[in-house]
């Protein structure tokens, strides 16, 4: 036929794919036209056994699933159910569970369109056997076609598995939350005692509420912090890190191993032990504090993780001492990439260390390392273990709603509103914008980043 | 030379600030609990009066559930790393050399997921583990089944090595009649041990600090948490005041072992880490 391949150079693909299902089915033969409806009719009767079960028995499998199951999740969704649970003298007369309407219809929703897909994919392939015997060649054998899972189609087999495990832990997931957002699913709403159902854009609304009931000045002063922190966090241990690195490669020192085992410790010991035994270095009651009151240079403890403002800064200063080793060992690999002969005429020229460092060395590491930095500032905005093992978000503060603190990140804030507020519809909104918040940074910064505008910058 | 000196200074600076907490660490493990002997709790000093090895003994003595955490631990980062890394290099494989519909689509929407906070979908996660009886009493086969269900999205590192084996190699192999299972399996793969390493290398230590997650799906079921959530209620519950110098002691023997791992793989992750960020 051929046309096809002329097909798909013109138009929009989805056109493209109406006129591909229409063309087929009027140029098709019967074999083909039956399979519209009973997927793999066609391929079982051209000899094409695995591939006909195979669509066959996923339609069988799709019919028994809707009907068993996903159709009545389904026609709920609109409503998230109507008929409340209740208590009939003693007994619970159990009625619509609005979470597992929403989940399972979801799920049902996706299964459709993934059917839809094979569907599409059971003509297509009826097309192209026709062609084939149209063009008088042979069609691939049974055994061909099992054998070429691990050969010309080896990427369906590979990426089965991991493709369904993100699916059903990660997508469907983050649709179900999303969806949330647009309910009053709280801690009035459980399932599966009380219904939710959906409220439109009210809780988008409720964040850019200020005032005293509204979630508008707490978000935003989180929101600052999370980026103050992120900018903080990443660019102070990048610059920091890259110093040390300078250090430990300057030629003449000695024991260069030794001293990059020694910084790469805090990578290497769990988090939860070395940052929970730095908070209580600090604490109050802590060593740090013991020893400066004992010493007499101050009269009362520093009240590291009780001052708001002081708590940010400790848990910046300590950040450094995790963040650190880990620019180190990328500085070191990297430092070691610019060529020599660069110093050597700078020095020729009178250069300084400073100026060698300002005009050589910082560029180049800024080009390589940018979308490194990038990914460590998007990480940083996330950075949960490091605020909640340090402070967990404390001190709290009477003007922050939802028991936010003033170290809180948006993360760890989420973190509390889904676990110990339940506070569902709230905690996915403020997902939904971290996620805004990810993907903007990302999309801007990648944009200006040297390496993606000028790839030969460096070369 | 007084360059040299101002560098070796800072440096030993530097060290000093760096070991100084895990000095701590390993001073107040050693110190008693026993009321008689010394306070358990918080003190403001660093060198216990008496040494003693009471901590250690209390975690052996089975009055908690400490080896069982620590096996939960050990199991969970166990097969985390080895699924976890099987996965990985398949799909690190299949999109770094087939081309095929849908690839770049696949691509882009794993980044754009990935942007999403991974706690949003917490109760969702839970749920589902619960529909299958993993949770609480089945919190360790459950907190495996979710590190590694979503763990091929996680492939940016592995595959930016891949690219950087030749695909010359893969063709002369199928011209000489392999498919394409066996040049990944015997070919691509015994190339690869340094990512390989790397990954479960990665893989391993993550489940050592799972807390949040952890603690969520174990929820209240003692027998199941494991390391992490365990003992952070020894430090941050104020019923547990006295346990400050057995959680050092803890955190000490939980320490150690992932210490000692990652010291002797560094190479591979200093490898992996370098080559991932200047990649992206």
């Amino acid at each position: 036929m051929g046309k096809s391949e002329d097909k798909k150079t013109a138009g929009f693909p989805v056109t493209n794919v109406f006129a591909n299902i229409g063309n087929t089915f009027v140029s098709g033969d019967w074999k083909t036209k039956v399979s519209f409806l009973i997927m793999g009719f066609g391929q079982l009767m051209r000899g094409q056994i695995v591939k006909g079960i195979a669509f066959l028995a996923m339609e069988a499998g799709f019919i028994w699933y809707l009907v068993s199951f996903g159709a009545r999740y389904l026609s709920k969704i609109t409503t998230l159910g109507t008929v409340a649970t209740q208590k009939v003298g003693r007994k619970t007369v159990y009625g619509d569970n609005s979470f597992l309407i929403l989940l399972f219809g979801l799920l049902t929703l996706f299964v459709i369109l993934f059917f839809t897909v094979i569907w599409y994919l059971n003509i297509c392939e009826n097309r192209k056997e026709e062609e084939l015997l149209a063009a008088g060649k042979k069609l691939p054998t049974n055994k061909k076609v099992l054998a070429s899972l691990f050969d010309s189609n080896f990427d369906k087999t590979l990426l089965a598995l991991p493709v369904l495990g993100v699916f059903v832990f990660t997508v469907l997931p983050i649709a179900f939350m999303v969806c949330v957002a647009f309910t009053n699913y709280d801690k009035n709403h459980q399932a599966p005692t009380n219904l939710f159902t959906w409220v439109g854009f009210e809780n988008f609304r409720n964040i850019f509420t200020f005032g005293s009931s509204g979630f508008g000045s707490t978000f935003f002063r989180v929101l600052a912090w999370t980026l103050v922190w992120a900018f903080f966090a990443t660019f102070i241990d990048y610059f920091l890190g890259m110093g040390v690195a300078i250090l430990i490669n300057k030629k003449g020192i000695k024991f260069k191993k030794l001293w990059r085992t020694i910084l790469v410790l805090t990578i290497a010991v769990p988090q939860f032990v070395s940052l929970l035994y730095v908070m209580k270095m600090f604490a109050n009651d802590g060593l740090i504090n013991g020893y400066l009151l004992k010493w007499g240079w101050i009269n009362s403890p520093i009240q590291f993780w009780v001052n708001p403002m002081l708590a940010r800064i400790t848990i910046i200063i300590v950040n450094i001492w995790i963040g650190i080793p880990y620019m180190m060992l990328i500085a070191t690999g990297l430092l070691m990439n610019i060529p020599e002969d660069l110093y050597e005429s700078a020095r020729i020229d009178g250069a300084n260390g400073w100026q060698m460092f300002k005009s050589i060395t910082l560029p180049y590491m800024l080009f390589v390392t940018g979308p490194f930095l990038l990914t460590q500032f998007t990480a940083n905005l996330n950075n949960f273990n490091v605020i909640y093992l340090l402070t967990q978000g404390q001190p709290q503060s009477m003007s922050l709603v939802e028991k936010a603190g003033s170290t809180d990140l948006l993360i760890t804030w989420l973190y509390k509103m889904t676990v110990n507020n339940t506070n569902y519809r709230m905690a996915a909104v403020i997902g939904i914008m971290v996620f805004i918040v990810t993907a903007v940074t990302s999309l801007v910064v990648y944009n200006m980043l040297p390496s993606v505008k000028d790839e030969e910058g460096f070369q | 030379m007084i360059g040299n000196a101002i560098s070796y200074l800072v440096l030993i600076l530097i060290s000093i600030i760096w070991l100084f907490p895990f000095f701590g660490l390993i001073m107040q493990s050693f110190r008693s609990y026993d009321p008689a002997v010394e306070y358990g709790g918080m003190v403001d000093y660093l060198i216990p009066k008496t040494f003693s090895l009471d901590n250690y003994r209390f975690l052996f003595s089975g009055e908690t559930n400490f080896l069982l955490w620590y096996k939960n631990t050990i199991i969970i980062a166990v097969f985390v790393a080895l699924f976890q890394t099987i996965i990985v290099l398949c799909v690190s494989y299949a999109l770094s050399r087939m081309r095929f519909a849908g690839r770049t689509f696949l691509m882009r929407f794993w980044l754009i997921l990935g942007m999403f906070p991974g706690f949003l979908t917490m109760i969702c996660l839970y749920f589902l583990l619960k529909q299958f009886g993993l949770t609480q009493a089945g919190a360790v086969p459950g907190l495996i089944l979710v590190s590694v269900a979503s763990s091929g999205m996680g492939y940016y590192v592995c595959k930016g090595y891949f690219d950087t084996i030749p695909k010359a190699l893969d063709e002369a192999a199928m011209i000489d009649g392999a498919s394409r299972a066996r040049v990944f399996l015997t070919m691509i793969i015994p190339m690869s041990k340094p990512i390989i390493i790397y990954t479960a290398l990665v893989a391993f230590m993550a489940p050592w600090c799972d807390y949040v997650f952890a603690s969520y799906v174990a929820f209240g079921h003692d027998s199941s948490f494991n390391v992490a959530v365990a003992m952070t209620r020894w430090v941050w519950t104020n019923d547990y005041q006295g346990y400050f110098t057995r959680f050092c002691a803890g955190g000490i023997l939980v320490a150690i072992p992932v210490t000692i791992l990652f010291m002797c793989l560094q190479k591979y992750y200093v490898e992996g880490v370098t080559g991932g960020a200047v990649k992206g």
